[in-house]
């Protein structure tokens, strides 16, 4: 059994491999191998699942030693892997969710020019993702946390001709180095602290580090997370990321990559229970967020940016229930797993609509398309009841949990934790809404696409929306199913808790309010979000040009300014500085030492005459460093 | 065999005088014979690597040991370590490609008689770099190494001066002028190092004839007699030494300020010719701190090493933003490259098991990335005709073999776990940030920093709509692929498997640690105690 654990990774790797060094030959078959290998490791991430079934809570993990990695002195880093109910709920979400988007994007990417290349791309996301999960050291998790930012890179970069996606792809990667710097230092300071980064020896010494020590790994591994799953304050590159192909925006940038920082939070629970001031800085980043990609999300006219928002806040729900401690773990991880279902399945349909409109993203250009695109419309609706928590619907179990976490987390700061939940649930309600009537209802405001010369077509060029091939809609309506009863399923008799327990831990908390107010509060505040969208874009026509809004919208279109203070700061600054250190490396560092020589040896004549007919002088020079070499051991001889 | 060590630095030089005596018509057959000579030394250096025993008791193996000049204590002594061993491996792999990559990088130009010689001078030259290299790595007689530290100098000159880049805008005359410049400026600031050396190189004999009775310049010798007591350095001399020998070194490495030369040196140069002096010469300036700085003078090491760690940390940041600024694409490279040397010695006076086992690997590693790197670099300039990054765009949808290398070369010089340099970077960190916290964590920026230089570099030359000089560009060609793709291989093997190297750098470093007389900082909790008992 543990050897397939090995192999779940190794298939998808070899399947990228083959198809990025494959040649031509595999330009046909290429997106059917990829998808078929994404497939292999969903059915041995089954298999190993319903091993893990056969046993009892407490003896489920599995553990192997591949190879020794890195070992020098002692620093020891392996290739091992530890499955437990952890590791394998993501394994089942990766390569479930995966197997599905790797069909789509059979159909999606048709058209491409070499989807070969893109399928191997995928399949290395999957080998990386899987590698992250199942990585029994900090070592190896980082390995696999770097190489889904490679993959994230590539797939956002994939059509590297347009300037916007190169640019967004080096965006993203070099945010995300920023928060890998935090996750490399923690390592270090582990390894300081521990002599070890292994995940068995160090959490289960956590307790005797000193909570000073706790608090620093802490926050460096919260920086990493806010890097990954685009948090408060490194979230710019989410946005951008949307540059990427669909499929890629619903896998990577949506149900799976993004999530990771809940994944290292949660895995390393047993350092944040023995740090409050960490568990406060992630609480607040993850309230802080939730608010913040919401906001963001209200304002984008770009369907994939208001989905993009939108995964920014969600995930901003899942690391404020991470930092709750273990009160919240098993509910971040729920809402992680009903989020990749119904988020995944958003963007198919957002893609779908995409496919179906000339590549169109504007909302505002959208319009009435629920008659043109029923399985889109349909199984798009389900996925919108289900992110803003219609009661029965996934979301609604998920998400409810968290705003009781929170206020369960009590004091002040329960009470604000818990309204900025409920609020974020408000703003939710309004958004998804907002999205829903803009795409699907209202009339039709098609405009004719502008075509790749540059010249706007006169007539001919509007769109003609159709219902997309089998291979798109067949995972958008598994992907509907999972949004619609995965959370159900996962509460009937607290199924889900009872599942992760043994690896998290779980404590019930003490909610000043009572389960029935808040769930009567999120109601409430549900519909009047999803209220005012109505009123705002359900009861009035649209303008196709977006007005031009108050001051608020205007700020959150531009992602609440926050680009616009990293490129005067950074972008800015940093191109001043590294201008700068190139005059004074050239003036001042060179001159000065090249200065210091030649008026120490009178060096810089010499130069001179060495540059004119330099092979003669030059090795007269070398005759003459020779004589002083034998005169100085001549000399020596006496001494 | 006995006289290995000899054998291997002996070929190299024969080599390089067979391929001089090549008559001037029959250029191919000069190319052919230097190739099959450097492959010839990878064999032998093969041989080291299996009649090597890690395990063996003492520092040195496979020694010879012969009386050279008896007045002075001179001896011919040559034996290796961990470290040597795998370094000379690195300089015997990366020769057959830097002599496959120059392949046409000396052929005369249509203007040049028929009795144009320098076809055959410059793979000589490369061969006879070879040969000094490796023997350098092998002397373990201090006075021999000078000698071959600074003999090294002169074919480097000739390399530097004489071959270029076929630049398309310039003029041949301005080239071969800011050649001569560079070429020039390397051996001045290569010989005022090894002027100052040399003082310091007289003055141990000084000492050592003093103490001892007789002078000498035998590393085991002098590590025995001090060992034993007979030897001892008075605070002031040993410092003064030290210093003697640190400034050659760093000046070779290079390392901040004394870099200046290395862009000039590597962008005059042909990209063959740069990656001989960054992943195989400067790395005796490394590979020399490690073996004659720490272990001849370890409280003067000692001493040094706040301000050294401070160099080095500046030599990273100060090399990756000036990366970071840079418009031509070979200089950008001889930056990063004074960044990862700054990486390098930073791990060496870390005076951990880990940074200096990191530094160790980090040369093999940068070496490989960056030969990596600077070869392909040099097949898009040989493409163009430019070394400036704004006259290439969109290059990856005519040539995507040449832009995809290209990245994985690149992701290697950023450290992508996967990859060999990361391995080596994070031990060096690591072992950094054990005894310096805030050292090792200011040098962390470094990998943020690549990030930028690289992926900026990528996006500029490879990405975007298809400038109009690139459209037709050719892709790799099958002898440019046969240099590339083992490369690429070995980058990949040793990010999955760094073992092999790490078992041989080990007991070097452990000696090293010895002779210095640090221990790695214990962890205040002993958490591997539950790992070992499960």
């Amino acid at each position: 059994m543990e050897n397939l654990i090995g192999l779940l990774v190794l298939v998808p790797l070899l399947g990228a491999g083959v198809l990025l060094c494959g040649g031509r030959r595999l330009d046909r078959s290429g997106p059917w191998v990829g998808t078929g290998l994404a497939a292999v490791s969903f059915v041995l991430g089954v298999w190993l699942f319903a091993d893990m079934l056969g046993r009892k809570g407490d003896n489920r993990a599995l553990d192997v030693t591949v190879f020794s990695w890195v070992p020098v002195g002692g620093f020891r880093a392996d290739v091992g892997f530890h499955l437990d109910q952890l590791s394998m709920t993501f394994v089942l979400l990766i390569t479930g969710v995966g197997s599905l988007i790797h069909l789509y994007s059979v159909g999606y990417m048709a058209h491409d020019e070499r989807p070969r290349r893109f399928f191997g791309y995928l399949n290395l996301f999957l080998a990386a993702m899987l590698l992250l999960v199942l990585a029994d050291n900090y070592l190896l998790l980082y390995a696999g946390w770097e190489g889904v930012g490679l993959a994230s890179y590539l797939l956002i970069g994939f059509w590297q001709h347009k300037p916007s996606a190169a640019t967004a792809a080096k965006k993203a990667f070099l945010v995300n180095r920023v928060g890998d710097m935090g996750l490399s230092i923690a390592i270090m300071v582990m390894f300081t602290t521990f002599g070890t980064f292994s995940f068995a020896p160090v959490l289960a010494h956590a307790d005797q580090a000193g909570e000073g020590k706790l608090t620093a790994i802490g926050l460096l591994l919260l920086l990493g997370a806010c890097g990954k799953s685009a948090q408060v304050p490194l979230q710019s590159w989410l946005g951008d990321a949307m540059e990427g192909p669909t499929p890629v925006s619903a896998l990577i940038h949506a149900a799976t990559m993004v999530t990771a920082g809940v994944y290292l939070i949660t895995r390393s629970s047993a350092i944040f229970n023995g740090a409050p001031d960490a568990q406060t800085a992630v609480v607040t980043v993850g309230a802080v967020t939730l608010l913040f990609g919401a906001i963001v999300g209200c304002a984008k006219d770009d369907i994939k940016k208001a989905l993009a928002g939108s995964t920014m806040s969600q995930i901003g729900y899942m690391i404020l229930a991470a930092g709750l401690g273990p009160v919240g773990y098993v509910f971040a991880i729920m809402h992680l797993v009903t989020h990749g279902f119904f988020k995944a399945g958003l963007f198919l349909g957002a893609g779908s609509v995409m496919h179906g409109m000339n590549d169109e993203v504007d909302m505002r250009r959208y319009g009435g398309l629920r008659s043109y695109m029923p399985v889109t419309f349909w199984t798009f609706g389900l996925g919108y009841l289900a992110i803003i928590g219609f009661p029965g619907l996934s979301g609604f179990f998920s998400k409810d949990k968290i705003i009781e976490a929170a206020f369960a987390k009590g004091g002040t700061e329960g009470w604000i934790l818990g309204a900025a939940a409920l609020l974020g649930a408000a703003i939710t309600a309004y958004y998804m809404t907002r999205v829903m009537l803009l795409t699907f209802f209202g009339e039709k405001r098609w405009q004719p696409t502008v075509s790749d010369s540059g010249s706007a077509a006169e007539d001919g060029n509007l769109p003609h929306p159709h219902e997309s091939p089998k291979t798109m809609t067949i995972p958008m309506i598994l992907l509907a199913v999972g949004s619609v009863f995965a959370g159900g399923l996962f509460s009937i008799n607290s199924a889900f808790l009872k599942w992760l327990e043994p690896v998290t831990g779980h404590a019930e908390g003490h909610s000043p309010v009572g389960a029935g107010q808040v769930t009567a509060a999120t109601m409430v505040v549900l519909v009047i979000g999803a209220a005012v969208a109505w009123q705002q874009y359900g009861r009035s026509p649209v303008p196709v040009t977006a007005p031009r809004g108050t001051l608020l919208t205007r700020a959150a279109r531009r992602d609440l300014l926050q680009d616009d203070f990293n490129h005067v700061v950074l972008v800015r600054g940093g191109e001043h500085l590294t201008r700068s250190l190139v005059y004074v490396d050239h003036k001042l560092v060179d001159g000065v030492v090249n200065g210091t020589a030649a008026s120490v040896g009178g060096l810089s004549g010499r130069m001179r005459r060495l540059q004119n007919g330099f092979a003669r002088s030059y090795a007269v020079s070398m005759f003459g460093g020779a004589a002083v070499l034998i005169a100085a051991t001549l000399l020596m001889r006496a001494v | 065999m006995t006289s290995l060590l000899t054998v291997t630095a002996a070929v190299p030089a024969l080599g390089a005088v067979a391929t001089a005596a090549v008559p001037a018509a029959r250029r191919t057959a000069a190319k052919w014979l230097a190739l099959a000579f450097s492959l010839a030394t990878l064999g032998l250096a093969g041989v080291q690597l299996a009649q090597f025993d890690p395990h063996a008791a003492g520092p040195f193996q496979l020694t010879e040991s012969h009386a050279w000049i008896k007045d002075f204590g001179v001896r011919y002594e040559l034996g290796v370590d961990g470290i040597a061993v795998v370094l000379i491996a690195l300089t015997a792999v990366l020769v057959p490609f830097v002599v496959l990559a120059g392949w046409h990088d000396a052929d005369p130009l249509e203007t040049h008689s028929k009795r144009w010689r320098p076809t055959q001078g410059f793979f000589a030259l490369i061969l006879m770099v070879e040969a000094m290299v490796v023997i350098a790595f092998e002397a373990t007689d201090v006075f021999l190494f000078y000698i071959f530290f600074e003999a090294m100098l002169i074919p480097m000159y000739f390399l530097i001066g004489g071959f270029g880049d076929r630049a398309g805008e310039r003029t041949e005359e301005e080239a071969a002028a800011q050649r001569s410049y560079a070429a020039v400026k390397f051996l001045l600031y290569n010989l005022a190092g090894g002027l100052i050396m040399l003082a310091a190189v007289v003055g141990l004999y000084a000492v050592t004839a003093h103490q001892l009775g007789t002078g000498t310049f035998s590393l085991q010798e002098i590590l025995q007699a001090r060992a034993a007591g007979r030897l001892h350095f008075a605070t002031v001399t040993e410092r003064a030494l030290f210093l003697g020998f640190f400034f050659a070194f760093a000046v070779k490495a290079p390392l901040w300020p004394v870099h200046t030369w290395l862009p000039n040196a590597m962008t005059e140069s042909t990209a063959p010719v740069a990656v001989l002096i960054t992943a195989v010469v400067d790395k005796v300036g490394t590979f020399a701190m490690l073996r004659f700085c720490l272990q001849l003078f370890p409280e003067a090491s000692k001493w040094a090493t706040p301000v050294i760690l401070v160099l080095s940390l500046i030599s990273i940041l100060y090399g990756a933003l000036l990366a970071v600024g840079q418009r031509d694409i070979k200089r950008l490279i001889a930056y990063a490259s004074i960044s990862h040397f700054g990486f390098i010695i930073l791990g060496i006076f870390a005076m951990t098991t880990q940074g200096q086992g990191g530094a160790t690997l980090y040369m093999v590693n940068h070496g490989i990335s960056t030969a990596a790197l600077m070869l392909i670099a040099g097949f898009l300039i040989s493409r163009r005709g430019s070394r400036l990054i704004a006259d290439y765009g969109g290059v990856q949808k005519v040539a995507p073999v040449l832009a995809g290398t290209f990245l994985v070369a690149g992701l290697a010089t950023l450290s992508l776990p996967g990859l060999a340099p990361f391995v080596s970077e994070f031990l060096v960190l690591v072992g950094t940030f054990s005894r310096h916290p805030v050292i090792g964590g200011v040098a962390t920026l470094g990998i943020v920093l690549a990030a930028l230089y690289v992926l900026v570099l990528y996006q500029r030359t490879m990405t975007g709509p298809v400038r109009e000089p690139v459209r037709g560009m050719p892709d790799l060609r099958v002898r440019e692929l046969a240099v590339v793709a083992p490369l690429i291989a070995l980058l990949l093997f040793l990010g999955v498997y760094p073992k092999p190297l790490t078992r041989m750098i080990d007991p070097a470093v452990a000696h090293t640690m010895a002779q210095v007389d640090r221990t790695d900082p214990k962890p205040p909790v002993q958490a591997n105690d539950v790992e070992a008992a499960k």
